[in-house]
């Protein structure tokens, strides 16, 4: 069996080739090159395009080590990711479960359009209209304040808060789908099963459905807190001097310090810890599936 | 355990009638089979009584407790659906022992039940197995396991076979029927298939359009069809259409039937006969049939079909195919094209008001 499946598998890699070969030129063209010269940028003390002189050093990953700055920024930057994580999941998940499991027709494909409708729109004109909303004066404020009897100042620009919300509106539509994906396919009948044997809809969600949804909510985490880690156009725009987090930094040593190896440092060093807590992650998540 | 009544119920959907005052009374530890073609109400009515959906009017109530307007997870019942609908993330035992866990039972009380319930169906060794590791028809064990170790009033059955090839079914009829004798639970089980509700259970409920049609032991309905619908959706029967005489029918050719089953109607009203195929005796000359047949009609074989221990032969008469079942006896086989004589008797005829 075991002999029969290999030359299956042989035969088929040799006639899917044709069909994966653009993927992966385009894959190796894209982005294994860009990455390549930079994993040596990584490695030297300066540019080579400047005309300086250079070296090859570990002096930029020993950055990493010897200034705690770093170290706190990165901290910061997880908190951040499984903050996001988690409102995507308590605002994404229950929304997925409507659309999957309660509307049927022509309002769940219009409620599903809202859902993917910020896909469509540009990322640094959703933030700016965040910006507008969020400001002292701005649209939250004047509306609260127009409502309310007394007067209240709602400042939100500029504050963690402004950035999560941000980041959380950016990366929902993420969960949304994959959590879909997932609760559409558990059969109604299970469901009702579950009614049958006498456990109320509360203990269905925690027995059957949440465990068989599983896959979606991983799936969607992995989507929103490995992007988010490295975010940094939402920190910048939304959080002033209070958004400065591992990737507004990593910015910074391309666009304003132009200090591209130890830019690309941190770069790795992100990837590194991402690469390495989804490694932890995956068998505990696999053990809950 | 209890009986189940349910009361003039009627459910719409938007404009369509999918139970039309329906009244049925479910006896405390009886087999009942709802028969119907699908879109007939069978299936609504038991996810009535399930408590899956609530009827716009009427009363259902369960061992004397009215509970029309109780959520389904509260109505104590247990239920096994056609996909089986198994919980995937779960093994085998955790699938059966659910219904006592969410209860709040003590663990080792579940594991008892559970085993107890195993042993039942006849899976005890399997508790640790995932569902997709097993055959269909273990996975219908394990749903029937599954509902009755909470110790449910009624058991309802979604055609819980129809996913089973046919040498697998006809073993689960008989498992199912020797399990429900066991603990003696009142049982509801919808189907399509006539053969199944016949060989299984006590009585059978005949849907059609929302309506209850006939009700009754499956002999009575089989023998006694109160309908053309009833006699040919359980069973197979030619149907004579004709005006009543008072002991039987005229056809429209003046052929007179006598029928001693069924309604007495007045003379004059539009009725019909109904006559079950093997109840009719043919042949290609007259004299061997019994005289006391007192109803006969002379027709064609137009075509026999062999089915090893029976046969069938379709003759036509006067426009209209007959249906002639004949046991393989190895006497004599009448030929496609012959002109034969068929007779039966008064008491094999049932005579229907027309409607």
């Amino acid at each position: 069996m075991a002999a029969q499946g290999a030359i299956a598998s042989h035969n088929g890699l040799r006639k899917a080739l044709p069909w994966l070969a653009p993927a992966y030129l385009w894959l190796t063209v894209a982005i294994f090159l860009p990455l390549s010269a930079m994993v040596f940028f990584s490695f030297m003390t300066d540019l080579p395009l400047s005309g300086k002189p250079w070296a090859f050093t570990l002096g930029n990953y020993a950055a990493f080590f010897s200034q705690s700055l770093y170290l706190t920024l990165l901290l910061a930057s997880l908190r951040l990711g499984l903050e996001v994580t988690l409102w995507c999941i308590i605002i994404g998940y229950p929304a997925a479960y409507v659309l999957a499991k309660v509307l049927k027709g022509r309002s769940r494909e219009a409620i599903f359009l809202l859902v993917i409708l910020p896909f469509w729109s540009n990322g640094l004109v959703r933030i700016f209209s965040w910006a507008m909303v969020l400001r002292e004066g701005g649209i939250l404020d004047t509306a609260l304040n127009a409502v309310l009897p007394f007067k209240i100042n709602i400042d939100l620009m500029y504050s963690y808060p402004a950035v999560i919300i941000g980041l959380v509106h950016s990366y929902v539509p993420y969960m949304v789908l994959t959590c879909y994906l997932t609760l559409q396919a558990i059969d109604d009948s299970l469901i009702e099963a579950g009614r049958s044997l006498g456990a109320s809809r509360l203990q269905v969600l925690k027995r059957v459905i949440i465990p068989l949804s599983m896959p979606g909510l991983v799936a969607g985490a992995a989507l929103i807190f490995v992007p988010v880690v490295g975010s940094f156009m939402e920190p910048r725009i939304l959080g002033g001097r209070t958004g400065t987090f591992y990737g507004t930094v990593i910015e910074d040593q391309f666009v304003a310090v132009f200090n591209w190896p130890l830019g690309a440092a941190l770069s790795f060093i992100l990837l590194a810890v991402v690469l390495v807590i989804l490694a932890v992650a995956s068998p505990v998540l696999k053990r809950a599936n | 355990m209890a009986g189940v009544q349910v009361s003039n119920v009627s459910r719409s959907f938007g404009a369509h009638k999918a139970l039309d005052d329906v009244s049925i009374d479910f006896a405390d530890g009886g087999f009942y089979a709802l028969l119907g073609p699908s879109g007939s109400g069978k299936t609504t009515l038991l996810r009535q009584i399930a408590g899956f959906d609530f009827p716009d009017s009427g009363r259902i109530s369960i061992g004397g407790e009215s509970v029309e307007r109780v959520p389904v997870e509260k109505r104590r019942i247990g239920m096994v659906f056609q996909n089986y609908a198994l919980f995937p993330n779960m093994s085998v035992a955790d699938n059966v022992a659910f219904g006592l866990s969410v209860r709040g039972e003590a663990k080792a009380v579940i594991a008892t039940e559970v085993q107890r319930a195993l042993d039942l169906v006849q899976l005890g060794k399997l508790g640790a197995r995932r569902p997709h590791q097993l055959s269909g028809g273990q996975r219908q064990r394990v749903a029937l396991a599954r509902a009755i170790v909470t110790k449910p009033r009624v058991l309802l059955l979604d055609e819980p076979l129809g996913a089973l090839d046919k040498a697998l079914r006809v073993d689960m009829q008989i498992e199912l029927k020797r399990i429900q004798r066991e603990i003696g639970i009142t049982t509801i089980f919808v189907t399509h298939d006539q053969e199944e509700a016949l060989t299984m259970s006590d009585r059978i409920g005949i849907l059609r359009d929302g309506r209850l049609v006939q009700e009754g032991p499956p002999e009575e309905i089989y023998d006694r069809p109160k309908s053309e619908f009833a006699a040919t959706f359980l069973g197979d029967a030619n149907i004579f259409r004709g005006d009543a005489t008072g002991n039987g029918i005229r056809l429209p050719d003046g052929t007179a039937i006598a029928a001693d089953v069924g309604d007495r109607l007045a003379a004059g009203a539009k009725a019909s006969c109904a006559v079950r195929p093997e109840r009719i005796r043919i042949a290609a000359d007259p004299g061997v049939l019994d005289a006391a047949n007192a109803n006969e009609l002379r027709g064609q074989v137009s075509k026999r079909i062999f089915a090893g221990n029976n046969s069938t032969y379709f003759v036509e008469r006067a426009g209209q195919t007959l249906k002639v079942i004949v046991q393989n006896t190895g006497m004599d086989r009448l030929a496609e094209g012959q002109d034969v004589v068929l007779r039966w008797s008064p008491e094999s005829t049932v005579l229907i008001a027309a409607g």
